[in-house]
């Protein structure tokens, strides 16, 4: 808690940083506005003023977003396509199920790599060389070859997601079924546990801190998956649809709007995840 | 030596059993070339279009570089900068670490029409997404690199402050620094193709993948990816090199005893 106070000066201070740019670089656009409209007497105050109010602008000033914000998801109806509400559903939903399967298949492989020495010994190099590889790269041709097979809508979204959330899940969980120390394993060894019997009671328990901290790097990654793919394929909606239909129409205000709700969404995930995380690894003693 | 050879077989095998399966199964199932393409396939179409890769190399290369020096750098000078002040740590510690779970991606549209279409607007991109990853890691490192005897070594050798900075504390913060320029190379990587979705002059490898796909020239696309594959390694394996000649002297490098 002691962090709330310098958190909340360094945000006004970036709030007050972000107001003056958006003042500084709207200000000579603004100002060709003015003199189109034949408006030549103005006060530095009135141009400051218009600056931070204008329609396209080229960087909206905060209240201008909010107030975006506030119009696309209350003022709208939920299922309105206009609306926020709307596409972030989407999103969330592609993200979702792409998460689960990601989660569910990285987790698989980590088990699969720890318990078969073979697959720890020829996959994991690759799967750590993956890592350099830029994957989102993948995301415009998984969706077109889903499409040869019929496979439309959700789905192409979700694989990408599912795909960009399984890497550091592994990576994560194969660290964590690793992360007993010598003297437990030893102990496991004096009572003659087996190969399983280890894994049940000592690695998997032990990986709990790993299993949550790749959860929270495994949804952030999805939802980026998920946008990143609406950007490839947009006519389904959803929040990347909506970054690339106002960079088409330079509609700033609603670049920002979605880029805010795609932040929101991100953070509500991560946050519900640290939360449980928070609250089981407690119950299991891991914090005290 | 023989212990190397023996670390890499298993994985070369394997690499090799999924090229050698990836084009047996294409060739006996009849796969169609706009699904999945041959190995060889791919093989032919990068060496016939030599000329056309190097250049969207050269132009993604251009804001990947340009962005991650800017970003990295610029995350390390406000690490150290804010390094004097526990309040400023405080505040931008947490925001740091929530703004590296954002999907930062998203500003790329934003960066795009400040910037206009070339290389400019794509390290743009790459700035703010290797900033935060080096400024959380570097003021971690920083705070936490050097244990409490190194400094109170320092304090007895009458060290100020730039010199205990200079010469323990930010070689302690060594590793930290790298571990965000590793993770830092990917995110460079991915900005900058990302950013090339949202327009670009018709050369880069985002714009390369966006287009060929467009045209179901999907060998050229599988091509291209090779190529972000082998820089993106490239790159990753670089800045491990540089990490080693740097922080040799670091416990995850010492020779495994057994």
């Amino acid at each position: 808690m002691k962090n709330v106070l310098p958190v909340t000066i360094v945000l006004v201070a970036l709030f007050a940083l972000w107001y003056a740019a958006a003042a500084l670089m709207n200000a000579s656009l603004q100002e060709d506005m003015f003199a189109n409209a034949g408006h030549t007497d103005y006060t530095t105050a009135e141009l400051v003023a218009a600056s931070l109010e204008m329609e396209r602008p080229k960087l909206p000033a905060p209240h201008q977003i909010a107030a975006e914000l506030y119009k696309l998801t209350i003022e709208t109806a939920p299922t309105s396509k206009r609306g926020l509400v709307y596409h972030a559903a989407i999103t969330l939903e592609e993200t979702l199920i792409g998460f689960l399967f990601g989660a569910a298949f990285g987790i698989g492989l980590a088990v699969a790599i720890q318990s078969a020495p073979v697959l720890n010994r020829s996959m994991m190099p690759w799967i750590v060389a993956s890592q350099t590889v830029p994957i989102i790269a993948l995301a415009p041709m998984i969706v077109v070859i889903l499409n040869q097979f019929d496979i439309t809508g959700l789905a192409p979204k979700a694989v990408i997601a599912a795909y960009l959330s399984f890497f550091p899940i592994t990576v994560g969980m194969v660290k964590g079924f690793r992360s007993p120390d010598p003297l437990q394993l030893d102990l496991m060894r004096t009572y003659s546990a087996t190969r399983r019997q280890t894994f049940a009671k000592l690695r998997a328990p032990a990986s709990a801190p790993y299993f949550f901290a790749s959860m929270q790097i495994g949804a952030a990654a999805a939802l980026v998956g998920a946008v990143v793919a609406e950007v490839t394929k947009s006519e389904d909606g959803g929040l990347g649809a909506r970054l690339l239909a106002g960079s088409y129409y330079g509609q700033t205000v609603q670049i920002w709007a979605a880029l805010f709700a795609a932040t929101a969404l991100s953070a509500a995930l991560v946050g519900l995840i640290a939360l449980a995380g928070r609250i089981v690894l407690h119950r299991m003693a891991f914090t005290r | 030596m023989n212990a190397r050879v023996a670390d890499l077989a298993p994985p070369l095998l394997f690499g090799l059993a999924v090229l050698a399966l990836w084009e047996v199964g294409v060739r006996l199932l009849g796969v169609p070339a706009i699904i999945l393409p041959a190995p060889s396939a791919i093989a032919l179409r990068f060496a016939s279009s030599t000329p056309t890769l190097a250049a969207d190399f050269l132009q993604t290369i251009r804001g990947v570089l340009a962005g991650y020096a800017i970003g990295s750098g610029g995350g390390l000078l406000v690490a150290i900068l804010i390094d004097r002040s526990p309040f400023l740590q405080r505040g931008l510690l947490p925001l740091g670490n929530f703004v590296s779970a954002l999907p930062i991606v998203g500003v790329a549209p934003i960066m795009v029409m400040w910037f206009g279409f070339d290389w400019q607007s794509k390290a743009a991109v790459v700035v703010v997404m290797t900033f935060f990853p080096m400024l959380v890691n570097a003021t971690v490192g920083l705070a936490g690199g050097a244990g409490s005897m190194e400094r109170d070594l320092m304090k007895t050798y009458a060290a100020d402050y730039s010199q205990t900075l200079r010469l323990l504390r930010l070689p302690a913060a060594g590793p930290f620094v790298f571990n965000a320029l590793k993770i830092n190379t990917t995110l460079a990587m991915i900005g900058a193709i990302v950013a090339e979705f949202f327009g670009t002059p018709t050369v880069g490898m985002g714009f390369r993948i966006s287009t060929e796909v467009g045209h179901l020239s999907i060998d050229m696309v599988w091509a291209t990816i090779v190529v972000a594959a082998l820089t993106g390694s490239a790159f990753y394996a670089l800045v491990t090199f540089i990490e080693r000649r740097v922080t040799f002297w670091h416990a995850s490098y010492r020779i495994r005893e057994n």
